[in-house]
């Protein structure tokens, strides 16, 4: 394992980076050895992916020295970088959604002969990059064609497509199932016992404890300390991040009241598209919170967009409130009370360029129509008490929602279909890149709003949390619905049982 | 925090502000009496009032250019589109006995229809702007001399000629009209939500319709909107002339209009209108073809010289060039707070 002795493979030395309003990072120094797994932690916008953009030369840093195997490097741009033996996996991905799968994996060293790009190697290449990370997909399909999860694991592949010295990988596993997680360790495990160093960035504790060998803590920019994995409790590890302590556990206990008697919402009967999801019976009660698991591909995203109408149905009926209505574009759907936080944050969630305000305030305003605009004060008074709510760290509300971090741009859009107050709320992996102090509230406030009679059709990954509040769950396999959970039989458990069958 | 926003807003939006106004200081240095404004039968004249007389026909077609590239859209046809409304204006007018307003209204029509093609175009069959509205700026012009007969058509109507070059209240009639449709565009942008949902749908159009924005309603609108200002500005070049040249009517004013709006600071892929400061570049770019052109300078400069002055402006608007000054201003504060 580590040497401690050993001189570390990239050490930075007071690093310093302003935006404008905030501190991102300040005078952080930290150490990276081969051979070894280094967890970067902290809250949502404590500079995660900063320190790591300034480090691949994305950002320039404002101070502070980078010194790589004994020597000070200046890494001005991604291709500096690159040319050092660093890759990474960026938070959003970074690929070029038009391009087929091939083309992306390959797009930085394709195979030529003469100048020219020789495809039918260039295609044996990525075929081979694929089957490295387990992706049996087709290498000239659209890039755009695959789930979030797909386009993460094809980043993934083309960061370990080239022999590297040190390997960044910010938040890889946001959207992905157990399976791919687990391959993904297999592969660092492999990649750490030939003496790459890893950077690894995550709000999932238990992967943590699962993969790390040393754990650094940013929080608001600075250092607050680097530990032995081995000798750091969770709680203290929260402690630290946090700066407060959290009640872990809350989250964790089942506690639910069931609520058979109430009217129904949405039903779908036999609702389905061709290629797409197979007919699926499904009733959402007033109150109640429908759990959708399944792997990847299994039809999660696929059930979410036809329930809400962003995609047209081909088959089924769908009845809202006993009524039965045709609900097959978003804006019907939102005259009716429903609300759809889709998975893809940065390509269907954020509007970068406009502000947190217009981004925050857009649904409700949709819903009210062009011509009823409402007053900034009110505006105000809505965008400030849910950045409060929500903890969303922002220099001011004007800011565009683009240079927020990450999870506080999904708070962000979150808190859009909040405001509107919804009957139905659809969310696709709502806490996708969210830290623990925030998952903790935002979990509070949905169970709050369920209470007050608003029902709520959950996709996760995350089987725990499908467990922690669903009183019902749907498990969907191979694009079609195998079977139902029901009450007490939920548990994470019986839920794998029904996903692996 | 609230004094740093506004001045993080304010270094952007002042450029063009000042751009403008070094223009016209340096051009009162260079022309003697540019500055000046005389009265004569109760009408405003002077070089600066007669920089806002010509910038109309940009200012307008600017307007409509700056809400399409908001939605990243582009209009090439508006050109074209003036050459149409021209020759609709001076045909009816010199060969039926129409009254002018109804002239006005047919002119303006067809210029809506046109938007309405080219919205057509991008909204529902998914062409892209620059392709879509290249057709018409290619065909339009075909268009323009079928409706004229290929002949340069003159005509004269008091009321429409007024249009052209005659006075209201003091002020040129046609900068009125002008005012007039831009107060009225920023209000119906700014007071209600309309200004928002065109950026959103812009900025991220997936996103918009998601929140049930009719994207494809709000891209129609936009083209017609476009539509509608090229025909204003095409009446206006042909009062001002009596006459409509389906070759010549505003010819190449697309590109001045683009420019505009990009003067103003927004980005080509859409998701931000301004309206004030696409405003202050049609005037930035008629205040140099004015000064240059009674500067006394050799015609054949002309050209260059404008071009190159658009070119400082727009590297100052640069992002690269206010990092440097940022960066240049932050070493500095440090430097002094050191001591
Ligand atoms: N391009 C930018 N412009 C302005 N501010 C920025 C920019 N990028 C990041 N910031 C700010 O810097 C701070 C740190 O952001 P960063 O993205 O590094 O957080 P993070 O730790 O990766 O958080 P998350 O867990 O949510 O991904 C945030 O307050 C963010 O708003
Ligand atoms: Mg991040």
């Amino acid at each position: 394992m580590t040497d401690v002795n050993q001189p570390p493979l990239l050490s930075i030395e007071h690093i310093n980076k302003r935006f404008p309003g905030v501190r991102a990072l300040n005078d952080v120094s930290l150490t990276f050895h081969s051979g070894e797994v280094h967890a970067l932690l902290g809250e949502n916008g404590a500079g995660k992916s900063t320190l790591i953009k300034v480090l691949t030369g994305i950002y320039a840093k404002d101070s502070g020295d980078i010194t790589l195997e004994g020597r000070k490097v200046h890494i001005k741009n991604s291709q500096d970088a690159q040319n050092s033996g660093i890759r990474t996996v960026y938070q959003e991905i970074n690929l070029i959604p038009t391009m087929t799968v091939a083309e992306n994996l390959t797009l930085l060293d394709q195979p030529r002969r003469f100048g020219m790009i020789r495809w039918r190697s260039a295609h044996s290449q990525a075929r081979e990059m694929l089957a490295r990370v387990g992706l049996d997909i087709d290498p000239n399909s659209l890039l755009v064609s695959h789930s979030i999860a797909v386009q993460q694991m094809v980043a993934i592949a083309r960061a370990l497509g080239s022999k590297a010295r040190l390997l960044i990988l910010d938040e890889p596993t946001a959207s992905l199932d157990s399976d791919e997680i687990a391959r993904l360790f297999g592969l660092m495990r492999q990649l750490k016992a030939q003496g790459m160093a890893i950077i690894f960035v995550t709000h999932f504790l238990d992967q943590v404890y699962a993969i790390s060998d040393t754990i650094s803590v940013l929080r608001n920019g600075s250092h607050v300390g680097t530990f032995k994995t081995r000798a750091l409790s969770q709680t203290e590890l929260v402690g630290h991040m946090l700066g407060k302590d959290l009640d872990m556990l809350q989250h964790e206990q089942r506690d639910i009241t069931e609520t058979e008697e109430k009217p129904v919402v949405l039903s779908l009967s036999q609702v389905g598209k061709t290629g797409m999801l197979k007919p699926v019976d499904l009733n959402l009660r007033q109150g109640e919170i429908v759990g959708l698991a399944g792997l990847l591909g299994s039809g999660r995203t696929e059930l979410c967009e036809l329930a809400y109408g962003a995609a047209r149905s081909d088959q089924g009926s769908k009845t809202w409130l006993g009524q039965s209505l045709p609900i097959n574009t978003p804006k019907q759907a939102i005259e009716q009370g429903m609300a759809y936080c889709p998975e893809d944050r940065k390509h269907r969630g954020i509007i970068a360029e406009l502000s947190v305000r217009e981004n925050l305030i857009l649904a409700l305003q949709s819903s009210r129509g062009w011509w009823s605009r409402i007053p900034m004060a009110e505006q105000q008074a809505v965008v400030s008490e849910f950045i409060e709510r929500l903890s969303i760290k922002t220099s001011d509300m004007e800011k565009p929602i683009g240079e927020l971090s990450g999870g506080n741009q999904q708070k962000v859009i979150l808190a859009r279909w909040l405001v509107t107050n919804p009957k139905l709320l659809i969310l696709d992996e709502p806490t996708r890149g969210i830290d623990v102090g925030a998952h903790h509230d935002i979990l509070n406030i949905i169970r709050e709003l369920c209470e007050e009679g608003m029902s709520l059709l959950v996709a996760s990954s995350e089987v725990e949390e499908i467990v922690a509040f669903a009183h019902r769950v749907v498990v969907l396999r191979d694009r079609g619905k195998v079977s139902e959970i029901v009450g007490n039989q939920i548990s994470q458990k019986s839920i794998i049982q029904a996903i692996a069958q | 925090m609230r004094l740093k926003r506004s001045m993080r807003w304010e270094a952007r939006t002042l450029a063009p502000i000042i751009s403008l106004f070094l223009l016209i200081v340096g051009t009162a240095l260079v022309v003697p009496g540019f500055l000046r404004l005389s009265i004569v039968d109760g009408h405003i004249y002077g070089s600066l009032i007669d920089i806002l007389h010509r910038s109309t026909p940009t200012a307008l077609i600017a307007l409509g250019m700056a809400v399409v590239i908001g939605t990243k859209g582009i209009d090439l046809s508006v050109g074209a589109i003036i050459a149409i409304c021209g020759a609709v204006t001076a045909v009816l007018t010199a060969s039926t006995e129409l009254h002018p307003l109804i002239v006005l209204g047919c002119a303006v029509l067809a210029g809506m229809v046109c938007g309405l093609w080219n919205g057509t175009l991008v909204a529902v069959f998914g062409i892209q702007p620059i392709v879509a509205t290249l057709i018409l700026m290619v065909a339009g012009r075909g268009i323009a001399q079928m409706i004229t007969g290929g002949q340069i058509v003159t005509f004269h109507s008091d009321f429409i000629n007024a249009i052209g070059n005659g006075f209201f209240m003091g002020l040129p009639a046609r900068v009125v009209l002008a005012a007039v449709i831009i107060a009225i565009t920023v209000l119906v942008l700014r007071k209600t939500a309309l200004g928002m949902f065109l950026e959103a749908v812009g900025g991220n159009s997936e996103a918009s319709r998601l929140v049930g924005i009719d994207s494809k309603l709000l891209i129609l609108m936009v083209y017609v909107f476009s539509g509608f200002c090229a025909a204003l500005a095409g009446v206006i070049i042909a009062a001002d002339i009596r006459g409509a040249d389906a070759n010549n009517a505003g010819l190449w004013l697309e590109l001045d209009a683009i420019l505009a709006v990009v003067i103003a600071g927004a980005s080509l892929s859409g998701g931000r209108i301004y309206l004030g400061l696409t405003i202050v570049g049609a005037l930035i770019i008629q205040t140099l073809t004015t000064a240059i052109l009674t500067s006394g300078l050799p015609a054949q400069y002309n050209l260059i010289v404008k071009a190159s002055i658009i070119l400082l402006v727009l590297l100052l608007q640069s992002r690269v060039t206010q990092n440097f000054i940022k960066t240049r201003v932050q070493a500095f504060r440090r430097s002094s707070d050191a001591q």
